[in-house]
């Protein structure tokens, strides 16, 4: 035991001394949580709007008010002509642009319908639907409350909540991947570097001539992350819950647990990267290429899985990532217990198991 | 009564169709520095790393230290000391946090491994320096270290795989001063080598070409064999018959 604990000090030596490795570990976390937080966002706020108003009526008036109080629009300026929308899109600003027909109040109190033209700058298309979504929404709105007075035959009237994130704030969804992919980062590429140091620097060969078990040996190399990635995992958690107000609405032992299998699994995928890679180098390559860009792409993280081809959402069944986002985000903003989430979990646990073993054999192989 | 400490008899190592070591037979006796000499490829380090129980052999008999490299390779991890061309210490560590590491992980007890710092470090004038990082000491120091923390644990035998390479001649003798320092301490020395010069130093040499040992006595016997001035002279002229028979 005491062995062990000379060779973790060890570790701890070369983790603290050097500068890159201290900057991974707890610089790029932080940074990244904060970045993703606050700039991924599918939210629209203060997007610049122009209207050409050819009525200028109450109603015209009233609508306009309400679009700009609503958060999400300013305005930027009036036009006055039909040429002129052509010429405030491509400045750039502008995002959106509002047409009012002629006689607006009057044909709706005549014939009871009026047209509004709603023109949005679809050069990022995301964007031009959801400000197209937010202006028809609105006007449906006001249109609801002013049409209520007048008594329609028949009305649906739907009531939409959002559960589990009322307010929609896509940071809630950003937390649970930003975690699953920082500990996938820590756990598994700092780990198969450090071992690929090893054996670089020609003092592996030291190790296994000693004493020393191989299992020791990898085991000691892998204590010191297990610790530092449980570390960050509780930093990320505790700055999404006080700084983004994501909430924890499950049990924080689960969380805890699941965490830590989480990072177990990616520790063994480390081991296994270094049985693979003879080089830091390559260490490096195969876990940024393996494993971040799967991560962000085919977890579910940024892009729906259910919006992916059929290959790719097979293929995104086989990326830990995707079900560890699953379980965060049940245990987070659900508050369901282990019961909802055992499928998942015994996913993990199966694919820790499968990389340990491969690894193992992979081990055995190179010392023949 | 000379007593074997390493005997290896018809050591086979293949590597799917490929021979590593073809039947090497060969004893190693107490307090002798033996030198593993060879062209690269020849197989040497091969059979030095199935000697340290880095890997297993195809077949044959092996003993080192009186333990059976089949069965008892713990053993045998305990009675060897390692060094490799690789430096092998850690560079970003001090010259003391690297004795501890090394006595740790061979289990020396606290009291056991602060008594031999303070021999080691005294021996090397190294005392002031104790907290300096391995990255700052010139590579000649960082040798002697090496060798001195490899002997930290007191191993009958010590295996040196291309201790000197990259060093300049003046360092290069003065390493071997250290071992034949530890030679006369009654440990074993087995130490392949590039350098023929260094040759000359050893008590016996084997010459391996093409996986099997073309050549095994002392150098004096070796250069009147092959009727040469020096080694390197021996040397080629093994090398250019393995050629001449191919």
């Amino acid at each position: 035991m005491n062995r062990f604990w000379g060779f973790v000090k060890k570790e701890f030596y070369h983790i603290f001394r050097d500068a890159r490795t201290m900057i991974i570990l707890f610089g790029i976390p932080i940074a990244q949580l904060l970045l993703f937080g606050t700039v991924i966002t599918n939210e629209i706020k203060d997007a610049h709007i122009a209207i050409y108003d050819q009525s200028k009526d109450e109603v015209t008036q009233e609508i306009t008010t309400k679009l700009l109080s609503s958060g999400y629009f300013v305005l930027d300026q009036y036009l006055e002509s039909t040429a002129d929308i052509e010429a405030i899109f491509k400045k750039g600003k502008v995002r959106e642009v509002l047409v009012f027909e002629a006689g607006f109040a009057q044909s709706l109190e005549k014939e009871g319908k009026a047209k509004v033209q709603v023109i949005a700058d679809a050069s990022d298309p995301n964007v031009g639907k959801l400000l197209a979504n937010y202006t028809s929404g609105i006007i449906n709105d006001y249109m609801l409350k002013e049409m209520g007075e007048m008594q329609l035959p028949m009305q649906i009237k739907p009531e939409v909540r959002m559960y589990y994130n009322e307010g929609l704030e896509s940071v809630h969804m950003f937390v649970p991947g930003i975690m699953a992919m920082i500990l996938m980062l820590i756990s598994a590429m700092m780990t198969s570097i450090s071992i690929t140091r090893e054996k670089e620097l020609g003092t592996m060969e030291i190790l296994l001539v000693s004493p020393l078990r191989p299992v020791q040996i990898i085991l000691g190399k892998v204590a010191p992350y297990l610790g530092l990635s449980i570390i960050n995992a509780v930093v990320i958690l505790l700055i999404g819950h006080w700084v983004f107000g994501v909430p924890i609405a499950g049990s924080w032992v689960l969380l805890m647990l699941e965490s830590i299998l989480f990072i177990l699994m990616a520790l063994c995928l480390g081991i296994l990267i270094s049985t693979m890679a003879k080089t830091q180098m390559v260490a490096m390559f195969i876990s940024m290429i393996a494993l971040m860009l799967p991560t962000i792409l085919l977890s579910g993280f940024i892009f729906p899985i259910e919006n992916m081809p059929v290959p790719l959402q097979i293929l995104s069944h086989a990326m830990p990532p995707r079900w560890f986002i699953v379980i965060l985000k049940n245990i987070m903003l659900k508050g369901t217990g282990l019961l909802y989430v055992w499928k998942e979990t015994l996913i993990l646990l199966g694919m820790a198991v499968l990389f340990t073993a491969i690894a193992v054999k992979k081990f055995k192989t190179r010392l023949e | 009564m000379k007593t074997p400490v390493i005997s290896v008899k018809n050591l086979v190592k293949k590597f799917g169709s490929f021979v590593a070591n073809d039947h090497l037979t060969f004893d190693v006796y107490r307090g002798e520095i033996f030198g593993f000499l060879g062209a690269n490829g020849a197989g040497k380090t091969t059979a030095m790393r199935i000697l340290c129980g880095l890997s297993a052999p195809t077949s044959g008999e092996l003993m080192v230290g009186g333990y059976d490299v089949y069965s008892q390779t713990e053993q045998i991890k305990r009675n060897i000391g390692y060094m490799s061309q690789k430096f092998s210490l850690y560079e970003d560590m001090t010259i003391a946090e690297n004795i501890r590491f090394y006595g740790g992980i061979y289990g020396l007890s606290v009291k056991e491994r602060k008594a031999k710092e303070e021999v080691l470090l005294s021996k090397l004038s190294l005392q002031g320096e104790r907290d300096k990082l391995i990255a700052s000491l010139p590579l000649g120091w960082k040798q002697k270290l090496a060798f001195s923390v490899a002997l930290l644990h007191d191993p009958q035998i010590i295996f040196l795989d291309e201790p000197t390479g990259g060093v300049d001649p003046i360092t290069r003798r003065q390493f071997w001063d250290f071992i034949y320092e530890a030679s006369a301490d009654g440990k074993t020395i087995f130490v392949t080598t590039h350098y023929m010069d260094e040759a000359e130093y050893c008590d016996r040499v084997s010459i391996m070409v093409d996986g099997r040992i073309a050549a095994l006595d002392t150098p004096e016997k070796l250069k009147k064999q092959f009727e040469a001035a020096d080694m390197n002279e021996v040397f080629l002229k093994l090398a250019r018959k393995a050629k001449a028979t191919e």
